[in-house]
């Protein structure tokens, strides 16, 4: 399975793409997480929240969901809505890969937000494309020779995350 | 699957302990949680039920230290063990780049230990995984109690592939970071290889 690789370029893009949406969307937080739970890039008002613990909850949500629309026969629900008393979260899936989690309070609407998402998924969608592509020139290159800086861990640099 | 962010210099990877119900995947997770520094961990989030059962997943955070100029950062996840959650816990493997199973040491829990290691190998062999080559440690839990099954014994019956097996007591520790230090070594040698 090919690992996922985010690179500098791409980061400052995605970035900017949802800083954008925050804006635009008028959203508190805007953020990007894989399939697997790990957070790719983050906007907005983040101190107060727990970013890691959120993208997980994300991820392992999204997975349910999946799983529910694979039981009744659809292939995904592409968009979550979580309405609360005072912030909502909603969620979309681009490019199958990638979840889009916007949250929201009344500054805002759904309308609005889901206007905004539209937009900004065919931007994140062509930035996905391009990762995908580097990731496999790089992989050519591999190939040709050129080492993964990963490819000289020794022994030693892993024993010494172990040390006490 | 290795989340590799240049951007951040980061990498990151999944380690999920699975086994059958009570064996003590959660234990493992809360020892491992009370005893790193703050600094180095995030939140333990547990989705379980009234009766402190796993009914999703608990989910923990942990900062390694630097490779090579990357953070190493392990996101350790257990699965509902029992057997009606099957559903469940096949969506936690999604991803995974290193297994522990969590074996419990009781003679009564013999089959229950087999039956889930089967469904470890189905599981993952549905998302794309195998056994035989993903990172991968066995532990032998709940050695400290009067029921438990010889260790040699049990190395015959669920050692599938001679993969690094160590005994353990959960709820004191014994066991656990030895556990967790085989699985991430397992995993960041795989990073070698890509």
């Amino acid at each position: 399975m090919t690992d996922f690789v985010l690179f500098d370029e791409e980061f400052q893009q995605i970035k900017e793409v949802i800083g954008r949406l925050k804006a635009d969307a008028q959203a508190k937080v805007v953020f990007i997480v894989d399939k697997n739970g790990q957070q790719i890039a983050a906007q907005g008002d983040l101190e107060s929240l727990d970013t890691t613990s959120l993208a997980s909850l994300t991820a392992g949500n999204v997975a349910a969901t999946d799983g529910l629309a694979k039981l009744i026969g659809e292939k995904e629900f592409p968009v979550l809505f979580h309405e609360g008393e005072k912030d909502n979260v909603y969620i979309a899936i681009v490019d199958q890969r990638v979840i889009l989690v916007i949250i929201f309070d009344e500054h805002s609407s759904l309308g609005l937000v889901r206007l905004r998402v539209r937009k900004a998924t065919q931007d994140l969608e062509r930035i996905f494309v391009s990762i995908q592509r580097k990731v496999e020139e790089e992989k050519e290159r591999r190939h040709e020779g050129v080492d993964s800086p990963f490819a000289e861990i020794t022994d030693e640099d892993i024993d010494s995350l172990f040390r006490e | 699957m290795t989340f590799i962010n240049y951007a951040a210099r980061e990498i990151n990877c999944k380690i999920v302990y699975y086994g059958p119900g009570l064996c003590g995947k959660t234990t493992n997770l809360q020892y491992i949680y009370d005893r790193t520094n703050p600094a180095a961990k995030g939140k333990l989030i547990s989705l379980a039920t009234e009766t402190d059962r796993t009914l999703f997943f608990d989910f923990l955070p942990l900062d390694l230290g630097t490779v090579r100029g990357f953070k190493t950062r392990f996101h350790l996840y257990t699965v509902p063990g029992q057997v009606f959650y099957d559903a469940s816990r096949k969506l936690i493997l999604k991803g995974v780049d290193g297994v522990v199973f969590v074996a419990d040491s009781q003679e009564a829990r013999m089959d229950a230990n087999v039956e889930s290691l089967q469904n470890l190998e189905k599981n993952l062999h549905e998302h794309g995984f195998d056994l035989a080559t993903i990172p991968y440690v066995l532990q032998l839990n709940k050695r400290d109690l009067p029921t438990a099954v010889a260790a040699d014994e049990m190395y015959r019956q669920l050692n599938f592939k001679g993969e690094p097996t160590f005994e353990a007591t959960a709820p004191t520790g014994v066991g656990v970071f030895d556990t967790l230090k085989a699985v991430a070594k397992q995993v960041l040698m795989e990073l070698r290889k890509k």
